[in-house]
């Protein structure tokens, strides 16, 4: 094994690779080359590294200081300087310190334990011999030569994780309900759709650090009698899927996938299956269906997938971040990862403030710390030095928050993270407008099988538009809180049962803010145009 | 069954295991509203329409259709919460829903409407944009109207489980959700069958027949055209209930009488060619028994099964009988023999039929279907439904109608003959004449009970003479699936197999009353078999009026006329618009 006195991750997610890292690496390369330091400097590509706003970024190590917003004219200043000289550009230095997702732990910000994101930044994701450098696949071996499957499933509800798909349902709990399910062949599905706006951690994982989701996946296939696995990614996580493709192909060749792993006689498989871009594919039962080629759209529950799933047999679903948790617990053993968090919500959870702060990106923090931990403490508060408004907790179908709730703290007890999105508005945003929008994304999302959902997403829109554009009336807020009271009553699935939350949530929160629009004919953030003819708003 | 007790509004009720809460409110008399459930159908819970509050749930009502019942469970469903939510989902139905009801072919009979009344609406909240509408007439038997669809999708059920036929579903999706073929293709661009069964199954006016009254109004108006109407064995059966009266209500000669005062010059029967089918088709099929022919002989009666064995088993169309169905086996004689007979032009006569089906309109649009150069055998085909509006439209008093005779000679007919109206009874009517014809023995018991009945598949061997005649009935076209591939597969050791679009048969066709339901169609199937009973003869051969038509006309059966004008060919279609013939695509 060649040895390097430096590496330097490239940023090659999605959002990265659209702003130009590709030509960043590639120059990058080209620069060390005609400079000679090919073999004392290594360029590895890495997922994203939770840089939102601030790509093409690298990191440079063994120093760890993170370049944003690299362009291909910054390189050969950074080799220059930098790597051959040894002097930062301090131009170029990411808010001039390290973001906390590149750290290595220890020198993680007080609030923020990295658990799942540890590797992230740190390894190369295409090598397997770095995960395994990091104590990779020692839960898998730990759980297959030294634990029973029992032994696993009562470890898993010891350790009271639950799902972090939003739903938060015990994760050992449902290992057990397929465990003890009837069934002549059993699946895992790893749920990485991540259609959810304003969510981005489950990518961060997949193309920084997939074994982690492999091995839970075969963990939980070891656990419940599972011999086939499926990770659905959303279609345009181009970089997850390649990643986590190249990653199972060298788990399998490994023998750490296919038959007889590790020697132990356990047979278990995965297939990458490619979301189309639906969000609705998300919603657990939908996803089932888009796997069996299916259109995409929920199915009657109960019965529900750990009994009834994947072509009707028993069927564990995990979200990612649930997986990824899953060789921490077996390694370091339930009791560890109980004590992180708070009595309900055990262990850590990964937030991606986005929106109107300083430092969006994703953020790994044991639950009961604040939303101004968060927020504040980590994404940098609000940017431009204005004021902060509220937050979107979980994406369009969470609830909003204003600032009362900053001390809250982020766990089941308190105030639910969801999915762990944390949409921020400053001063200068619309309430309705947010509203509207977010109504705009149910409209154009729900499958069109149950009634409410359907024409429900529908007349919400339609009101929105209309107080958006000064057509609306102090009537029609009642009339929407009923249509909002309907939808979460009567839809089939969550889709539609969540599309009116967040608009119920902010009712009290900014009545005054939607009496101006309705009564006033005003938008005091001057955001909407009130301005239309009311009769050609609303016929 | 384990039984299972659940409380619903304070009533106790003890249903098996496996129950909805749905099963359990209709088991305690509780009226709950439906719209996209169908009764032995897996539940889609589409609709939301049958909400119930379940104690101790969390929060959200539940679809009762879907939602299984369990031990001990306490069910509301009599609260202001249930009301206030089945209302805003109705009215939220209507804001998309184009309410120009009088309009309707649906009126008054229409379940959402119904509903609406029942759930006391009478404003709409929610009204706005209406989805684009799409009407489409292409099919030559069947019209959809986006503009009503409430897309509860149980025509997508019957089309794709019922009948495997796969025409219809979802296409796009939320608002713009609509009900159609692949790629929102038309109907007659598209593979489907016109059997009618997602009319029947549509709660609203979204499906519906294309509609032959006006062109039969406008013969009938016309003083050159001498209009003959006949009507099929499983309309008599059915008719009256358009009038109100129970299902299975036997009303032949009051329907006769209808007619009559509607304005037809003359009221035939298709029983009368069911009869001479018999005699063709039974010929046929000793004649491919004796000389070595393809067997199992598949019976060709039902348009829609042609048109499906030609989609989805061309291979199979040399074991399909060669004999036209009966109704175009009378349109056939009407133009020629009874022209003839009566003296009339045949460009004169202005034929019509009265059929318990929708793919009969296309059928009579065929082609092949035309043995007087220029002219159509059958010039309209009216589903039951439709002649009932036009007795309505003629302002006759169905119910207190008297009782009269068909005319002669084409309106005499056998039990055998109106048994054809369900399924088994091609099989049972053939049987009784083969085996007379074989044997030369008088048939003493003419009643195959083995061939009768709505199971789905049914298999018989029966003695004839020396021969062990193993024959099969299926009905539905899933059923003709499952017999099929074991023809296909070579599994199937059958003489001759009967198969009938609908399930149950004609009786439950896609041109009857609306609600056809498995208990109507027993009612129907049971009226039939009472009309069998009660005719004097029951066997086709024995008709005198059939003997007649071979000694003036015809000469034998399947003599050199009988081919000409009786029995046709039909051809292999493709599943996709393709150049390529078919060999070729099946070969790569």
């Amino acid at each position: 094994m060649a040895f390097y006195r430096a590496h330097i991750l490239v940023d090659s997610g999605t959002a990265a690779v659209l702003k130009g890292a590709n030509a960043v690496r590639n120059t990058l390369i080209e620069e060390i080359k005609s400079r000679g330091l090919d073999k004392e400097i290594k360029v590895v590509e890495t997922g994203a590294l939770g840089l939102a706003g601030a790509v093409p970024a690298i990191v440079v190590y063994p120093e760890g200081v993170t370049y944003a917003n690299v362009t291909v004219e910054d390189v050969p200043e950074i080799v220059e300087e930098h790597l051959l000289k040894g002097r930062r550009v301090q131009r170029l230095v990411y808010k001039d310190d390290t973001p906390a997702v590149v750290k290595a732990a220890g020198s993680a910000r007080s609030a923020e334990m990295r658990v799942v994101l540890k590797n992230i930044g740190v390894i190369d994701p295409t090598s397997i011999d770095e995960y395994i450098a990091m104590s990779g696949y020692e839960a898998l071996a730990k759980a297959l030569t030294a634990m029973t499957p029992e032994d696993v499933i009562a470890e898993m509800k010891a350790s009271g994780l639950n799902g972090r798909g939003g739903a938060g349902f015990p994760t050992g709990l449902k290992w057990e309900f397929t465990a003890k399910a009837d069934g002549d062949i059993k699946y895992i599905v790893c749920n990485a759709d991540e259609g959810e706006p304003g969510n981005f951690k489950d990518r961060l994982i997949m193309e920084g650090d997939p074994h982690q989701i492999i091995e839970g996946m075969v963990i939980a296939a070891y656990a419940t009698g599972a011999q086939k696995g499926f990770i659905y990614i959303r279609g345009e996580y181009q970089q997850s899927v390649a990643n986590t493709e190249r990653a199972i192909d060298v788990a399998r060749e490994m023998g750490l996938l296919g038959c007889d792993i590790m020697g132990s006689g356990l047979n278990f498989d995965i297939e990458v299956f490619k979301g189309a871009g639906a969000y609705i594919c998300g919603e657990e039962t939908a996803l089932l269906a888009s796997i069996e080629g299916f259109r995409g759209e929920s199915r009657v529950k109960p019965p529900y997938p750990p009994t009834h799933g994947l072509f009707g047999k028993p069927t564990v679903i995990n979200n990612v971040e649930t997986l990824a948790n899953v060789p921490h617990i077996i390694v370091n053993g339930a009791q560890w990862y109980s004590e992180i968090g708070t009595a309900r919500s055990k262990g850590t959870k990964i937030f991606s403030p986005c929106g109107d702060v300083q430092y969006p990106g994703v953020y790994e923090v044991p639950f009961g710390s604040t939303l101004r931990e968060v927020i504040f403490g980590m994404a940098g508060g609000i940017k431009s030095g204005k004021k902060f408004k509220a937050v979107l907790m979980g994406g369009p179908s969470g609830v909003l928050v204003g600032e009362d709730a900053l001390d809250r703290r982020l766990c089941s007890e308190d105030l639910n993270p969801g999915a762990g999105a944390l949409i921020v508005l400053d001063e200068t945003k619309c309430v309705v407008d947010l509203i509207r929008n977010c109504a705009q994304f149910f409209l154009h999302e729900s499958c069109g099988q149950c009634t409410p959902c359907r024409e429900g997403t529908k007349r919400m829109v339609e009101l929105f538009d209309w107080w958006a554009a000064g057509s609306g009336s102090e009537q029609d807020l009642m009339l929407a809180d009923q249509l909002a009271t309907t939808m979460a009553l009567t839809s089939r699935c969550g889709l539609g049962q969540f599309a009116g939350v967040a608009f119920k949530s902010s009712i009290s929160l900014f009545e005054d803010e939607y009496l101006a629009h309705l009564a006033d004919k005003s938008c005091p953030a001057g955001v909407c145009d009130m301005d239309k003819v009311e009769e050609e708003v609303r016929a | 069954m384990e039984q299972i007790n659940v409380t619903i509004d304070g009533i106790q009720v003890s249903v098996p295991k496996d129950s909805t809460v749905l099963d359990a409110a209709n088991a305690a008399g509780i009226y709950i509203p439906t719209l996209c459930h169908m009764p032995g159908h897996k539940p889609l819970g589409a609709c939301r329409v049958c909400l119930v509050e379940i104690e101790g749930g969390r929060g959200a009502l539940q679809a009762s259709c879907s939602f299984p019942a369990t031990d001990g469970m306490v069910v509301r469903t009599n609260t202001r919460r249930v009301h206030n939510a089945r209302k805003a989902v109705v009215e939220l139905m209507l804001s998309a829903h184009r309410q120009d009801c009088n309009a309707c072919n649906r009126t008054l009979n229409c379940e959402l409407q119904a509903i609406a009344k029942r759930l006391g609406i009478r404003e709409n909240r929610f009204e706005g944009e209406m989805p684009k509408r799409i009407e489409d007439t292409s099919s030559p038997a069947i019209v959809r109207d986006s503009s009503k669809c409430i897309l509860c999708r149980r025509c997508v059920e019957v089309c794709q489980n019922v009948q495997t036929v796969g025409t219809l579903f979802a296409v796009d999706r939320g608002f713009d959700t609509v009900i159609a073929p692949t790629a929102k293709k038309e109907l007659a661009e598209a593979v489907c069958v016109a059997c009618g069964q997602c009319v029947s199954a549509c709660p609203v006016g979204a499906l519906y027949e294309k509609n032959h009254i006006d062109r039969v109004w406008d013969a009938i108006a016309d003083p050159d055209k001498h209009v003959i109407v006949q009507t099929a064995p499983a309309v008599r059966v059915a008719i009256g209930e358009e009038f109100g009266l129970p299902a299975g209500s036997r009303v032949t000669r009051k329907m006769v009488a209808g007619l009559r005062r509607v304005g037809f010059d003359k009221v035939f029967d298709t029983d009368f060619t069911a009869d001479l089918t018999i005699l063709e088709e039974g010929h046929e099929f000793l004649n491919r028994l004796t000389n070595g022919g393809v067997l199992p002989m598949l019976t060709s009666c039902s348009p829609g099964w042609i048109n499906f064995i030609e989609y989805f088993y061309p291979e199979l169309l040399p074991n399909l009988s060669t004999c036209k169905s009966p109704q175009q086996m009378f349109g056939a004689l009407a133009k020629t023999y009874y022209a003839e007979k009566m003296g009339v032009d045949p460009s004169k006569i202005y034929s019509v039929s009265i059929m318990p089906c929708t793919a009969k309109k296309l059928e009579a649009g065929r082609e092949e279907m035309s043995v007087v150069d220029g002219l159509s055998d059958v010039d309209a085909v009216l589903t039951t439904r439709e002649a009932a509006q036009m007795m309505r439209e003629a302002g006759v008093d169905f119910v207190n109608l008297p009782d009269e005779p068909f005319d002669e000679p084409l309106g005499i007919s056998t039990g055998a003959a109106v048994i054809f109206g369900a399924t088994g009874g091609v099989m049972e009517a053939a049987l009784r004449t083969v085996y007379e014809v074989v044997t030369g023995q008088t048939l003493e018991n003419v009643n195959f009970e083995a061939v009768r009945g709505l199971e789905g598949v049914k298999e018989a061997t029966v003695k004839v003479g020396d021969i062990e005649a193993k024959v099969a009935v299926a009905s539905g076209l899933s059923n003709a699936r499952k017999l099929m591939d074991l023809v296909m597969e070579g599994k199937a050791d059958y003489h001759f197999i009967e198969i009938m679009c609908c399930p149950g048969g004609c009786l439950g066709g896609g041109g009857q009353p609306i609600p056809t339901t498995d208990e109507i169609r027993k009612a129907r199937m049971q009226a039939i078999y009472a009309e069998d009973e009660g005719l004097p003869i029951r066997k086709s051969h024995d008709n005198p009026a059939i003997k007649a038509l071979y000694e003036e006309f015809l000469g034998e059966p399947n003599s050199h006329k009988a081919h000409k004008l009786l029995h046709t060919h039909y051809t292999p279609k493709a599943l996709w618009p393709t150049d390529v013939p078919l060999d070729e695509v099946k070969s790569k």
